[in-house]
């Protein structure tokens, strides 16, 4: 997956955990805390999915980087470059 | 006037009344859409298919769970939680408490419930097995969701409600024994408002419905409204059902001074146990139960003049709860007998509160509605007073009697006078 891709797969996730937040208006730079109703449940949630759709595993001590999109997408590019987009 | 009852001679902080009721059922969601439909014997039973079993019958309900919750309340919650809340709102609402200014610590959640974690437990096994039964990916949402007191918990995290929540594990009497721990609640000085009734996400769970089925007591017909028919010749078996239906209940000294409306006096209650069979009724330990209540509403058979029956629609139960109404009520042949599973199939934990729901009504209207679906009666049902496929107008009516029964020998009698 591209940083694109792996980018669009996290706002599906968020789009199912929090279907009351808009993301149109994300700010990749912010932390999605300040930008969406999310709590420590709702990040487990992101953990859950991804190891889920693709069998990606985060360790508890690497949560730090799931704060906001850019973290996100930064951390998970090497995980996830050799998974091919459905 | 209403013949007197001993609850009428308690001080008035210790007089339980009921001045709102909301409710989700398979064919209403409010008090007077579901009144309308058991006077018009419209039934809420469906076409239903759930996972492994396949396809069968359902009282399935159509409130808007959106109404009160959040999108993301209701998909991490259950549905047993997004019914209660459902419920609660409702009844808060009719009510007319001024619930911006109540205090919100001296509010106690009790909610009946038959069984609750079968449908998330489900759930998750059915997920994991796509994955190779990795237990990784089992939700931590299972155990919030889980916990025995979800559905009660669900509602106090909806409406900020800081006083005492959990449920009332009870088997199929649960909506009964609700009500009756809220009224004990209130009488003891633990709470000042009470919402109280029960709930039933049953028909979401494959379970339920094998188990009735393996049990030769899940009922089947071509016509899925006419599957439900409690005292019918032909009746074969239980149409499982979800709803919910919660009271607020308050202290009649709280209502008066408030200018409540009230719906009804909780005049005399009652549980027991049969103590012998899982799943088998005991219609003297259920006629032991009805008199119960009737000595401590300090009432007589011949006072009551409804009563709402527990009757599933199952072979035996239905023959032993007549039996049971027999030996009470044989002497007192004014006395109105209806059933409501007839119209919604059996909701479970919401059974008791939601089959008393239907025939509070009738304090006001003076109808009593009827049990549907008797083609042909079972003479060994064939009780006097039964009210069969029509309303039936009444010239008064002070007391209703609510039966509610479940396995383990369960049984639970609520009396409701009119005030």
């Amino acid at each position: 997956m591209t940083p694109a891709e792996i980018r669009e797969e996290i706002l599906d996730i968020l789009e199912d955990i929090s279907p009351d937040d808009d993301m149109e208006n994300l700010d990749d730079e912010k932390s999605f805390r300040d930008q969406l109703e999310l709590d420590s449940m709702d990040f487990l949630d992101i953990v859950m999915e991804l190891r889920k759709r693709h069998r990606v595993q985060i360790p508890e001590e690497d949560y730090g980087h799931l704060a906001s999109m850019n973290s996100t997408v930064t951390y998970l590019e090497p995980k996830m470059k050799d998974i091919v987009k459905s | 006037m209403i013949a007197p009852n001993r609850a009428s001679q308690l001080p008035d902080d210790q007089r339980i009344v009921i001045t709102g009721i909301g409710l989700t059922a398979p064919n209403g969601n409010d008090w007077a859409t579901y009144r309308d439909a058991l006077l018009k014997c419209r039934s809420g039973v469906q076409p239903y298919e759930i996972r492994y079993f396949g396809k069968t019958l359902a009282g399935i309900c159509d409130f808007d769970a959106k109404r009160y919750q959040s999108k993301k309340d209701v998909r991490r919650g259950t549905r047993a939680g997004s019914v209660g809340v459902y419920a609660a709102n409702e009844a808060v609402k009719h009510s007319g408490i001024d619930w911006e200014n109540v205090d919100r610590s001296r509010v106690g959640i009790y909610v009946g419930v038959t069984e609750h974690g079968n449908v998330e437990t489900e759930n998750e096994i059915y997920i994991i097995k796509g994955f190779d039964y990795d237990t990784s990916c089992w939700s931590h949402h299972h155990n919030p969701r889980t916990v025995a007191n979800n559905p009660a918990g669900e509602i106090a995290l909806n409406m900020g409600i800081t006083g005492p929540h959990y449920t009332i594990g009870a088997a199929c009497a649960a909506g009964n024994a609700g009500l009756i721990q809220g009224a004990q609640m209130l009488r003891l000085g633990e709470c000042d408002v009470a919402i109280a009734g029960g709930t039933s996400e049953s028909i979401h769970t494959f379970g339920i419905f094998a188990s009735f089925n393996s049990q030769n007591a899940l009922a089947t017909h071509e016509d899925p409204t006419a599957a439900s028919r409690p005292f019918d010749i032909n009746r074969n078996g239980i149409v499982v059902a979800e709803g919910g239906c919660l009271y607020t209940l308050e202290r009649y000294s709280d209502a008066k001074a408030r200018g409540a409306e009230i719906y009804g006096e909780l005049v005399g209650y009652a549980i027991n146990t049969d103590a012998t069979d899982f799943v088998l009724p005991n219609p003297e330990r259920q006629a032991q139960c009805v008199n119960m209540a009737l000595k401590r509403a300090g009432l007589s058979a011949d006072q009551i003049d409804i009563v709402s029956t527990h009757a599933t629609g199952t072979s035996s139960g239905d023959t032993q709860e007549c039996k049971a109404l027999r030996e009470v009520f044989g002497q007192a042949p004014s006395v109105k007998i209806n059933n409501t599973k007839s119209y919604i199939g059996h909701a479970m934990g919401a059974a008791g509160s939601l089959e008393l729901a239907g025939n509070l009504p009738s304090f006001r209207d003076h109808v009593v509605h009827p049990t549907i679906n008797v083609d042909e009666l079972d003479p060994d049902c064939a009780l006097t007073g039964l009210v069969i496929n029509e309303p039936q107008e009444v010239a008064q009516v002070d007391y209703i009697l609510n039966n509610s029964f479940g396995m383990l020998g369960i049984n639970s009698v609520v009396i409701i006078g009119r005030i």
